[in-house]
């Protein structure tokens, strides 16, 4: 009960209609996303999802008995019971501690693509937008040929060269998903480029570097970060893709989709091994999935949910 | 009635004038998009050139292996013209491929060529009965959800579309196979026909479907549609999510328009407005879509024809690739490229002779 005025008072705080410093107004801008996000259920849905995984892959050491790599060769193929909620796999292998670890590797490969990915769209975009020219020309041209190759099979190409491996296939992954990023970043800026804002900083003698980064690419981040989420589920199946033809993370890794792949000789008889990593995939990535149908309502009001 | 009639004397007056004025422009932007294609083109086979020829530490070693003599060695790298500059290496590496030479197969022996038009059937049987599977389930669905918006139904039909968005197709397609193959017996198992018809039709498209309907083989035939059916419904979960999700935005923008007020207000049957007047608009902007879909099922159709053993293009580029067939996997890649620039290109040319907006 003592919390209740604090807590009134907070809400008023975020809600007051003249706020009395950017810090509130910034935070006010958030609160009001946040309650029109929270209020759609498939997106609440879907961060639950994500905030699960990356809970699971944070707390994999409490979670699980081992590192996921221990093999028991006579609890062999066991199926699902109290001791293996998940049954264990070909090694006796405990494939709910498998997918617990594969999180990690999940997380890993999405994050890394979106680390590489993002500032390469967003230089690339921004760049060709605001400069226009023959830099724009040349840049988006680039752009658009990346645009056009199929993305799976430019990933085994390039796969294919550097070698298997779970870095190679990030890398394959983040040469053929950074091209729609940087076609994103363009046309926000060339919305912008000649807002007052930007024109106010030039006149005050910034240059165009320092425009582009502390101007220009804050106002592209939202429809870029929807994207990236919308892509998310795109990345992994790639990544999945990839795990069961062999060419992503090596054995003894618990990699969702090599863990399909080693499951598939053993479908027929226990059905649990190749099953249960593709739920996990299939939860995962529709957790992404409806993560972003919900950030695009709330941050790109110009959908306006339609799509 | 007059002044109707005046409207449309004017209205097609204009139309004649804009239409004449317009022409050399159009002729202009028919030479601007001809440019843009030709230049995918050059850095597609700029890119897969890099795949190919400068990323490998050593090309000559990938082909000679490392126990060749040193004669062996200098005459490969003069074969393959590794001692010219790069970027004559690059035009003579499209002239080869403007021929149709990819090169040979270490794998079959053959010209890779060869083996991908002997391949290259096989996926187009599969991504086309997929993407008709795609329209044919995915239109009716996204009208049904635009029609009902906000309701049951359209959020059934939205996680519906979003769980094809998300599975992992190979998942899936073991997951059908167990069900329907090994468990209820209803659907054949992998494969693109049942072993003892194998070879006695004639294949002069490729194409089981076709070449067995032509010789009047309707077993045959209707032996190939079983095996069909499992792989072309996986392939096509993605096809249906996609097209009935842009169905249901095209529609919904449609249904908000004016014209379709003044329909209902003259008193159409609902069935008339939604398909006599708001879907003919959407049709035409679908075809862009169904262009897409087709052009991504070919390429996506790699991982299904893994798990049904359909013997495609994707599944001749992933052997070859466990084979270190470098030739075969860049030709396999370029090919696959073309066809789905060209697709998409093909898709866009009948879009704008479709749509009469998009001529000015």
């Amino acid at each position: 009960m003592t919390d209740q005025p604090t807590e009134t008072g907070l809400k008023e705080w975020l809600l007051s209609d003249t706020p009395q410093s950017v810090a509130q107004a910034r935070c006010q801008r958030l609160y009001l996303a946040w309650l029109s996000f929270s209020a759609n259920p498939i997106a609440m849905l879907g961060l639950t999802i994500i905030v699960v995984l990356v809970g699971m892959a944070a707390a994999a050491p409490l979670l699980t008995g081992g590192d996921g790599t221990e093999q028991a060769l006579a609890n062999r193929l066991q199926p699902p019971s109290i001791a293996h909620w998940f049954g264990t796999d070909e090694l006796g292998r405990d494939i709910y501690d498998r997918i617990v670890w594969g999180a990690r590797i999940t997380l890993y490969i999405v994050g890394l693509v979106a680390i590489i990915v993002v500032p390469i769209g967003l230089l690339v975009g921004t760049v060709a937008g605001y400069v226009g020219g023959w830099v724009d020309i040349i840049l988006m041209r680039v752009t658009d040929i990346f645009l056009a190759f199929p993305r799976l099979i430019l990933a085994l190409a390039f796969v294919a060269v550097l070698g298997p491996g779970l870095e190679n296939a990030v890398l394959a992954i983040a040469l053929t998903t950074w091209s729609p990023f940087a076609r994103i970043s363009r046309a926000e800026t060339l919305t912008i480029r000649n807002a007052e804002h930007i024109l106010a900083a030039r006149v005050q003698g910034a240059s165009t570097a320092r425009i582009i980064v502390h101007h220009v690419t804050p106002l592209c981040l939202s429809s870029v970060i929807v994207r990236l989420t919308l892509d998310m589920a795109g990345i992994i199946l790639v990544a999945a893709g990839l795990g069961f033809l062999g060419l992503g993370a090596q054995p003894p890794l618990p990699e969702w989709g090599a863990m399909i792949s080693t499951g598939r000789q053993y479908m027929l008889d226990q059905w649990w091994v190749a099953t249960i990593p593709g739920l996990a995939i299939l939860i995962v990535s529709m957790g992404f999935n409806l993560l972003g149908d919900g950030l695009r309502d709330v941050l790109d009001p110009r959908s306006g949910g339609t799509s | 009635m007059s002044q109707d009639t005046v409207n449309a004397k004017t209205t097609i007056e204009a139309a004649g004038r804009i239409s004449r004025s317009a022409l050399p422009s159009r002729l202009f932007a028919i030479a601007k998009h001809g440019f843009s294609i030709l230049l995918t083109f050059v850095g597609l086979t700029a890119i897969t050139f890099i795949i190919g020829r400068v990323m490998p530490a050593d090309p000559v070693l990938a082909i000679v292996g490392d126990r060749a003599s040193n004669e062996v060695y200098e005459a490969m790298r003069l074969q393959l013209g590794l001692d010219k500059p790069l970027i004559q290496q690059y035009l003579i590496y499209l002239s080869n491929i403007l021929q149709g030479d990819f090169g040979t197969s270490i794998m079959t022996t053959r010209p890779v060529l060869d083996d991908i038009i002997r391949f290259f059937p096989a996926t187009l049987e599969l991504a086309t009965i997929a993407t008709i599977f795609g329209v044919f389930l995915g239109i009716p669905m996204g009208v049904l959800a635009a029609v009902n918006q906000g309701r049951l139904i359209d959020h059934v039909i939205r996680i519906i579309g979003l769980f094809g968005y998300s599975v992992p197709i190979f998942w899936l397609g073991m997951v059908a196979l167990l069900i329907f193959y090994a468990g209820l017996g209803w659907l054949p198992g992998p494969g693109r026909i049942a072993v003892y018809y194998d070879g006695i039709v004639e294949a002069r498209s490729g194409i089981i479907l076709l070449d067995s309907a032509l010789q009047g083989e309707w077993e045959i035939f209707w032996n190939a549609l079983h095996h069909l059916v499992l792989p072309a419904s996986m392939l096509a979960t993605f096809a249906l999510a996609y097209i009935a999700r842009m169905t249901r935005s095209f529609m919904l923008d449609q249904l908000n328009q004016e014209y379709i007020l003044t329909a209902r207000v003259k008193g159409l049957s609902e069935g008339a407005v939604i398909w006599r007047h708001a879907f003919r608009n959407v049709l035409v902007q679908l075809i862009t879509i169904i262009g897409l879909t087709y052009a991504s099922l070919l390429e996506g159709s790699v991982l299904t024809e893994t798990i049904f053993a359909w013997p495609g293009i994707g599944q001749y580029i992933t052997t070859s690739l466990f084979n270190a067939d470098m030739n075969a996997v860049i030709g396999g890649t370029v090919v696959v490229g073309i066809c789905f620039v060209g697709v998409n290109v093909l898709s866009d040319i009948l879009y704008r002779i479709v749509d009469p907006r998009s001529h000015d």
